[in-house]
């Protein structure tokens, strides 16, 4: 019989209250094996490495190391085992240097004082580095070294700990081309020394140029594996794709305005190269598709006036706007329900009536003083409208559930008539009775009129929902869809950056 | 409201307890002198209370009551200005270090703390500087009487900074409970991210409270010139702001920001005046004044914790 893989996973299963995370999923991994591991968002890449890396515990399944059963209770188990995991957002200190970076937490110690060892510290890092082919003095701080070599650290304190495995979480997304060069040569260089490598990412040509093997999950199940030769972008997707989407899209029956709502060379901080123009229509609601940091988000910030260094031409009806700052954008009534609603959207230690009155108080206001009487009237009425569950206007938002804290956000803009109201992942968190509210109301505030912009990473909530889809990929919309050639398979063939016959210019 | 309804329970207590040992506490005389400096420190203690509720914090009070304390008689005895002039000289002067502070937090995103701590070294430098490092006095000088009977005159009986302490607490009271810039002010303090999304200009906003902060502090300056007679530059104000951020936090305003009311930083104020005066009544070596007030606050702030982490523990079980 031949010797057991490095790493093999069976039957994983993993639950979240209201989701199936994952069902049954089964993974291999040989010794000095590039796999890769594709999949939407949502299809359980992230959970399963979570497990891998000792983050979740699986609620049913199996994990084998060298053919032998593991438990992995913790992160420090994963280590052990030789499982190193390189995440998307680095975890390094950008005030202490390499050596001290690559030796945290574990530091050779001098008696009696217990002193850190530098010299040893040191003197065991270079040789590791050199590994790594990464020609830096050890006593450089982190601070000083672009994202890629503080990432190429982290793969060096990885290594420093045994790793047999490295789990890379997206590493390419903030790498320039020629660093993401550097990162494939060095994952090849890792495979020839025995290393094995999970690799995950958007990316399909990366995928395509460093797999040996390529994994596709789809809604937290196995959908197919492809061996070397068989990779190629049509093949991924082509299994990323077909699943089981439920839900019906029902056509407006809107009066729609086209061109309504005009943005030309939008940039954002994120893409400063990038100039993106879209048209949208009086009574529609136009999705925003795309693989998480696609820049969809930055470019709506962008429009909204929320990006210093971002910029946007805008026309609303025949008017041209001038937006320099998030109050001309409300001005105009172009409104954000941002993604982040504790953070961005609602003041938490505040009232439902303070949140929604916040951005227009002086409708409320006589001289600078706020009629309290007439805010609770226009909270209690978005209260009842919107049908939050509040014991009464004045509980902290704190206290509500998510649906209805999103609830808030978006009463807050309907309080003050919106024209365009832009809508980032309106029910992510959010249980299916609230989400199916919340479609409702973007339908009917459509059909009174509104421009609704949806960013979602949801498949079916962006076939549900939209009229036409847009999808962007690397801060720049590579093709919008009509309804009719809203399709998975389309909005994901645009999201990996490839083209689709139907789909049509941004703007005409 | 419950906070303030607390900390003033303290201060009947404080105060029954006081009288009860020592009746003088009672005196016209002795409540007469507290109501005073009562006044004196409520004032500027609301305007750094505003600074604390949108998160931030000012050192500089002090330093600038040394440097308002210099101005003011040079401008009235030396420049023989109308004191009206000189006492609006000695309020804008603040106000727009008040409002230099506002804009290298806001604009060039330094941190309050450093800021205001410069401040507090400049201006006390400053002020020893201009003064000649020597004692300045209004002497003889006439033609300000009626600046200093608005300072240090009384109405009715009543000190005037207490009077001035109320009419500028209920018109702090408006501004922070009543109008829209006292609602952004929370807002920017609990959550500045969620209240620039929602189109509220936040840098303004926290510029403003230093701005107020130095209004108050002006104020507070001709009062405190007036209540002294005399200014040494080089210890006069020192740690002045102490006091005002120990009543802010006493009466229920939070360093991390959002938090505080009108009512308990003044409560507060009166609260660390009447320690004050308990330890001079009761015997106390006048050493441990400070002690005992650094005693009362963490004991304050701690009910106040166990308090908080127990009606959180309530919520949580409902």
């Amino acid at each position: 019989m031949s010797t057991p893989p490095l790493l093999e996973m069976r039957g994983i299963c993993k639950r979240f209250p209201g989701v199936v995370a994952l069902d049954g999923v089964c993974l291999t991994v040989g010794q000095g094996e590039v796999l890769s591991l594709c999949g939407e968002n949502g299809a359980g890449k992230s959970t399963l490495m979570k497990i891998l890396g000792g983050v979740y515990q699986p609620e049913e399944g199996e994990l084998l190391v060298d053919g032998k059963p593991v438990k992995i209770n913790n992160v420090t188990d994963a280590i052990k085992l030789g499982i190193g995991f390189i995440h998307q957002e680095l975890n390094v200190l950008e005030n202490l240097d390499i050596a001290a970076n690559v030796f945290l937490g574990r530091e050779p110690l001098i008696s009696p004082f217990k002193l850190i060892n530098r010299k040893k510290i040191h003197a065991d890092t270079v040789p590791l580095l050199k590994r790594l082919g990464l020609n830096l003095p050890t006593d450089k701080r982190l601070g000083e070294l672009p994202i890629a070599q503080q990432q190429m650290v982290e793969i060096a304190k990885a290594l420093s700990l045994n790793a047999r495995i490295l789990i890379m979480d997206e590493p390419t997304s903030s790498l320039t081309l020629t660093e993401t060069d550097c990162l494939l040569d060095l994952i090849a260089e890792l495979r020839k020394q025995g290393v094995s490598i999970i690799y995950i990412s958007h990316r399909l040509g990366e995928v395509d140029r460093c797999s040996d093997r390529v994994e596709i999950l789809r809604d937290g199940k196995n959908a197919g594996a492809l061996t070397r030769a068989e990779i190629n972008h049509d093949n991924i997707v082509s299994k990323m794709v077909g699943r089981e989407i439920k839900c019906v899209y029902t056509p407006s029956g809107a009066r729609v305005t086209h061109k309504f709502f005009k943005v030309r060379n939008v940039k954002s901080s994120r893409f400063p190269n990038q100039k993106v123009s879209f048209d949208a229509a009086r009574g529609e609601i136009l999705g925003f598709a795309g693989l998480v940091g696609a820049g969809r988000s930055e470019m709506m910030k962008a429009i909204c006036g929320l990006d210093e260094n971002g910029a946007a031409e805008v026309t609303l009806g025949d008017e041209a706007l001038v937006i320099r700052k998030s109050a001309d954008a409300i001005g105009h009534g172009i409104f954000l329900v941002p993604e982040n609603r504790r953070e961005e959207g609602l003041v938490t230690g505040m009232s439902v009536r303070e949140n929604t009155t916040l951005p227009s108080l002086s409708t409320y206001s006589t001289a600078g003083l706020i009629q309290k009487g007439r805010e609770t009237k226009v909270a209690n009425e978005q209260i009842a409208s919107l049908r939050i569950k509040t014991p009464h206007a004045e509980t902290l938002v704190r206290n509500l559930s998510g649906g209805n804290q999103q609830k808030v956000v978006i009463g807050k803009w309907l309080a003050m008539g919106p024209k365009v109201l832009i809508l980032d992942e309106p029910t992510r968190g959010i249980d299916v009775g609230a989400k199916a509210e919340i479609y409702k109301l973007m339908r009917e505030l459509a059909a009174s009129g509104a421009v609704i912009l949806m960013i979602s990473s949801d498949m079916e909530e962006v076939l549900h929902v939209s009229d036409r889809v847009a999808v962007m990929h690397e801060g720049q919309i590579t093709g919008i869809l009509d309804r009719a050639d809203c399709s998975e398979k389309n909005v994901m063939q645009l999201a990996v950056g490839r083209s689709v016959s139907v789909s049509k210019p941004a703007f005409s | 409201m419950k906070k303030e309804l607390g900390i003033f329970s303290l201060l009947i207590v404080l105060c029954v307890v006081t009288a009860s040992i020592n009746p003088r506490f009672l005196s016209t005389t002795n409540l007469t002198n507290m109501a005073n400096l009562i006044g004196l420190f409520g004032v500027f203690s609301i305007g750094l209370g505003l600074v604390i509720i949108t998160g931030g914090i000012d050192l500089s009070v002090g330093s600038m009551f040394a440097l308002c304390g210099v101005l003011l008689p040079i401008a009235l005895t030396k420049w023989e200005l109308a004191w009206p002039l000189a006492a609006s000289l000695v309020i804008a002067l603040p106000m727009a270090l008040g409002w230099v502070h506002g804009v290298l937090i806001t604009r060039m995103k330094m941190q309050p703390f450093i800021v205001t701590l410069c401040g507090l070294m400049i201006y006390r430098g400053a002020a020893r500087f201009i003064a000649n490092d020597s004692t300045l006095g209004f002497g003889a000088g006439k033609g300000f009487e009626t600046l200093r009977s608005i300072s240090s005159g009384k109405l009715l009986g009543v000190p005037m900074p207490f009077v001035i302490l109320v009419v500028i607490g209920l018109i702090m009271w408006v501004l922070l409970h009543r109008s829209i810039y006292g609602r952004y002010l929370l807002a920017v303090g609990r959550n500045e991210e969620a209240a620039r999304f929602s189109g509220i200009n936040t840098r303004r906003v926290i510029t403003g409270s230093y701005v107020i902060a130095g209004l108050l502090t002006g104020v507070s300056g001709i009062m405190l010139a007036f209540y002294t007679n005399s200014v040494s530059p080089s210890n006069y104000g020192n740690s002045y702001e102490l006091y005002a951020i120990a009543a802010a936090v006493l009466g229920g305003c939070s360093l991390r920001g959002g938090e505080g009311s009108i009512i308990g930083i003044i409560i507060g104020t009166a609260l660390l005046q009447v320690l004050q005066n308990l330890v001079n009544l009761l015997g106390i070596p006048s050493s441990l004044n400070f002690a005992v007030m650094g005693t009362v606050v963490l004991l304050g702030v701690m009910a106040d914790q166990l308090l908080q982490r127990r009606a959180a523990a309530k919520l949580d079980a409902s």
